[in-house]
């Protein structure tokens, strides 16, 4: 038992918990408790991208799609047809995950660049239709959402809504550490190594493939309706093709086979350009500066290529 | 007791014909060696009894089922497994994970079991971790157990790839060049290993050019030129087939 | 053939032929490569802006033209020297990564260079309509065709008969190969990018006086241009040709015949078939594996 504690998968989750728990310390008003849930739904998201990207090593420039669907399923079954949150959570959710099972198969079956750019069609023609069935979903300006409710009471204002995601990013933390270490999990990293070799002890890759997709797209639905919930509304501007490549930089950028590093990156790339509005002008210029210049010189990802360093400097 | 029966068995890429009418069976039990001068078909022809190739035509069948034409995982499925000329290790994990993936037909989890770490889970990786130690030290890999797979010598990754292919608990492994780039000492040591693979009831398709090797282990032989069949039977009978010397063996018949 | 079908083919071959050079541009540098610029757009829309504001500030117009092209082709050789050759080698998705933040950090210099409004790019010879088979055309569209067919029969002589040519060729088929037989394929790679600039900064220079142009026009073109250069078949010359023309045509008629509102989608819905069906596209290689 206490070797089990011991483990560093444990070690991290205990790190990040006592983390969440004392950062409040921190936080000093409302707009940084802002920050903070947003770095922690985005977390959640990028935590079920990592799992396809960075060890089942496929690509997805799409999941924006993935995470707009769950925002709007949310958002028009609460307020156009008046379900109950949570259950209207569920419903989004399961539906993505319909949709990413009948998409996935088609779509695994390409590889690289092909891959990344059928991830990117499907995801821009989500958002296209988004944005023009307006009579559903209030077209180019969006709608309004109803406030989140568990257990009959409203979850509202920064605060509550820190603790929620809080609670929430450690589950879909410890959801995917044991994923990785686990038969199916060494499957999908497997199949990222030699995908010949996976077939060849019987792991059917294609089935894997989608598997771990219908996964990342749950996450990234779960976080798009909490996401809808707490800003109060949506529009197209959470399903573009940028939110996508966003996502994908915040994986890459924290470390790829990484489920910290894809926290991490969460959220460096999350609070950086709020510090951004600081340049208000220079935001877009800095943003793809920061991307170029990580991949560039750390195409590993931060927190690979610090491990790698502090292994080094060890004496 | 015939277990794997080839019949008529074809596959072309292009113009080639990397393996034209092939038929021959293997039986339960045996070490049945594939050998044949470069570009013979011999790697085509493993590739297609593990389906990664589909044949262009003809018929496979393993313990009276065809597999014609069926995923490669499925082959797996069926007890076959496989290594490789070249390597398909999994280089970013350790040796360890190496094996425990092979041990992935037999464990049954779901997704959901997987995620939520349930106690059988739990319970059922600890066992697979212990029973993967133990097919390390089977094949001589016991100095690597707390090592990555990226970090083992060659000679190492290729008894890691039959580690893990034996994980597989497979009625049937198809070894491809298991000994080459391996000096005389690791040979012999590879000869011991397959002759303790066939004592475990596994049967074993080797193919190979190191003919010390071929002639020591096998209880059959099969000899392939250009896809096709030019002779077969015990070590002795190939040896002496004047169609064999004149193709292949003559220049290493010291 | 009734005046509105001509009205929705002429504006899908003009709209076509910008995809076409576009995608032309994607081609080169893919082959080149085998990398995907997502910043393509970006040199489209650094020739439209550049020549309006050249313009406007008072040149005549063929030099602001020249000038504007000129400068996406030195953006382009920056782009490839800077954060393209530091990254050979790296995977897919990072590559794909440091592309998408060229394309942005780009779009933001032009916020700043210029701004967030949409300009007008003077017609080259005039804006009276001009009739044909009971449609009419825009003298800017008869610029937009002839220039595009001018340029493809350019290239075509390039790759087909000039050494330079045939080395780029070579080297899209066999990188080791031809550098082997002493081609310099470093800076092949670079003139591929400059090459693609030039070619995408054409597309925007032509077609600014049509459809206007921002900040942010090549985001859209670029993309539409990337589906046809896969429905041609991804490094094929004419299959860009070919992507781009079908692709606006097949555009046209369904915002004219079916639904103008989802007139985007029909690009990406294309782009998604063909990869799930015909991945190499309609004039692509056949791909085989050997393992």
């Amino acid at each position: 038992m206490l070797a089990h504690l011991a483990a560093p998968r444990t070690r991290g989750l205990l790190a990040l918990a006592a983390f969440i728990a004392l950062l409040p310390l921190a936080l000093s008003n409302a707009y940084y408790y802002d920050v903070a849930v947003l770095v922690g739904l985005n977390a959640i998201v990028c935590v079920g991208l990592n799992l396809l990207i960075g060890y089942a090593g496929q690509i997805s420039l799409g999941h924006a799609g993935f995470f707009g669907l769950g925002a709007y399923g949310s958002a028009v079954l609460t307020a156009r047809f008046g379900w109950p949150p949570v259950a209207a959570l569920g419903a989004a959710t399961a539906g993505v995950m319909a949709l990413a099972f009948m998409i996935g198969r088609p779509i695994l079956r390409l590889k690289g660049h092909y891959l990344a750019v059928a991830t990117l069609g499907m995801g821009v023609i989500i958002s296209i239709v988004v944005a023009t069935e307006d009579r559903l979903t209030g077209g180019p300006d969006g709608m309004a959402v109803p406030p989140l409710a568990l257990f009959g009471t409203a979850v509202q204002g920064e605060r509550a809504w820190y603790w929620l995601t809080g609670a929430l990013l450690l589950a879909a933390v410890w959801l995917a550490l044991n994923l990785v270490d686990s038969p199916p999990g060494r499957a999908l990293r497997a199949l990222h190594s030699t995908e010949v070799g996976a077939e060849v002890v019987g792991i059917d890759s294609a089935r894997h493939k989608v598997m771990v997709f219908v996964v990342s797209a749950a996450f990234a639905a779960v976080a798009g309706s909490l996401n809808a919930h707490y800003a109060g509304f949506v529009t197209p501007a959470k399903v573009t093709f940028l939110h996508s490549i966003e996502l994908v930089t915040m994986v890459v950028f924290g470390g790829m086979a990484s489920t910290f590093g894809a926290v991490i990156g969460a959220a460096v790339l999350t609070t950086l350009p709020q510090l951004l509005t600081l340049f208000k002008d220079y935001e877009m210029v800095v943003f793809g500066a920061v991307m170029m210049g990580t991949m560039v010189f750390l195409p590993r990802g931060l927190v690979p290529s610090l491990a790698a360093l502090a292994r080094r400097t060890r004496p | 007791m015939t277990q794997l029966r080839v019949e008529s068995l074809s596959k072309t890429f292009g113009g080639v014909h990397a393996v034209a009418g092939l038929s021959f069976e293997v039986a339960r039990g045996a070490v049945h060696s594939v050998i044949g001068p470069n570009g013979a078909g011999k790697t085509t022809l493993l590739n297609l009894l593990t389906g990664i190739y589909v044949p262009s035509s003809g018929r496979i069948a393993f313990e009276g089922d065809d597999l014609t034409g069926r995923a490669p995982h499925e082959f797996a499925a069926r007890g076959i497994a496989r290594t490789f000329q070249n390597l398909q290790v999994f280089s970013n994990m350790s040796a360890l994970e190496n094996v425990m993936v092979g041990r992935y037909l037999h464990e049954r989890c779901s997704l959901l079991a997987a995620m939520l770490r349930l106690p059988r889970v739990a319970r059922a990786e600890r066992e697979c971790r212990e029973e993967s130690a133990e097919l390390m030290r089977f094949v001589g890999l016991g100095t690597y157990l707390s090592a990555a797979a990226a970090a083992l010598p060659y000679g190492a990754l290729k008894r890691l790839e039959i580690a893990r292919a034996l994980a597989t608990r497979p009625k049937m492994a198809l070894l491809d060049e298991p000994a080459a780039g391996l000096n005389p000492t690791e040979t012999l040591a590879m000869d011991e290993l397959i002759g303790r693979m066939a004592g475990l009831g596994i049967t074993v398709v080797l193919v190979e050019h190191n003919m010390r090797l071929v002639m020591g282990v096998s209880d059959h032989i099969l000899v392939l030129d250009y896809g096709q069949k030019l002779a077969e039977g015990t070590a002795e009978a190939v040896r002496e087939d004047p169609r064999v010397i004149e193709a292949y063996l003559g220049a290493a018949e010291r | 053939m009734s005046a509105a079908f001509v009205q929705y083919l002429l504006t899908g071959l003009t709209v076509g032929a910008i995809y076409a050079l576009v995608a032309l541009g994607f081609s080169i540098i893919y082959n080149a490569s085998q990398v995907i610029n997502f910043a393509q757009g970006e040199f489209v829309m650094i020739g439209g802006m550049g020549a309006v504001w050249l313009s406007a500030a008072g040149l005549p117009l063929p030099l602001a033209v020249v000038l504007a092209v000129a400068a996406a082709t030195l953006v382009g050789l920056a782009l490839e020297k800077l954060a393209v050759e530091p990254a050979r080698g790296a995977p897919v998705v990072v590559l794909i990564i440091i592309t998408i933040g060229a394309s942005i950090f780009l779009r933001g210099l032009a916020t700043i260079v210029w701004d967030k409004k949409l300009h007008v790019l003077q017609p080259f010879s005039g804006d009276a309509p001009i009739a044909v088979l009971g449609a009419t055309i825009l003298p800017q569209s008869l610029w937009v065709l002839g220039v595009t067919l001018l340029i493809v029969l350019l290239l075509a002589w390039f790759f087909g008969r000039t050494l330079l040519g045939k080395a780029m060729l070579a080297t899209s088929h066999n990188r080791l190969a031809a550098q082997l037989v002493g081609v310099n394929v470093r800076s092949l790679l670079c003139l591929s990018f400059g090459l693609s600039a030039a070619l995408g900064a054409v597309a925007g220079v032509l077609v600014a006086p049509i459809t206007l142009t921002s900040y942010d026009v090549g985001v859209m073109l670029g993309l539409k241009g990337f589906a046809a250069a896969i429905l041609g078949g991804m490094g094929s010359g004419a299959g860009a040709v070919v992507g781009g023309l079908v692709l606006g045509i097949a555009e046209s008629m369904s915002a004219g015949y079916v639904s103008s509102a989802y007139k985007d989608v029909i690009a990406f819905a294309i782009m998604l078939s063909v990869l799930f069906f015909m991945p190499s596209g309609l004039l692509g290689k056949r791909a085989s594996d050997r393992v």
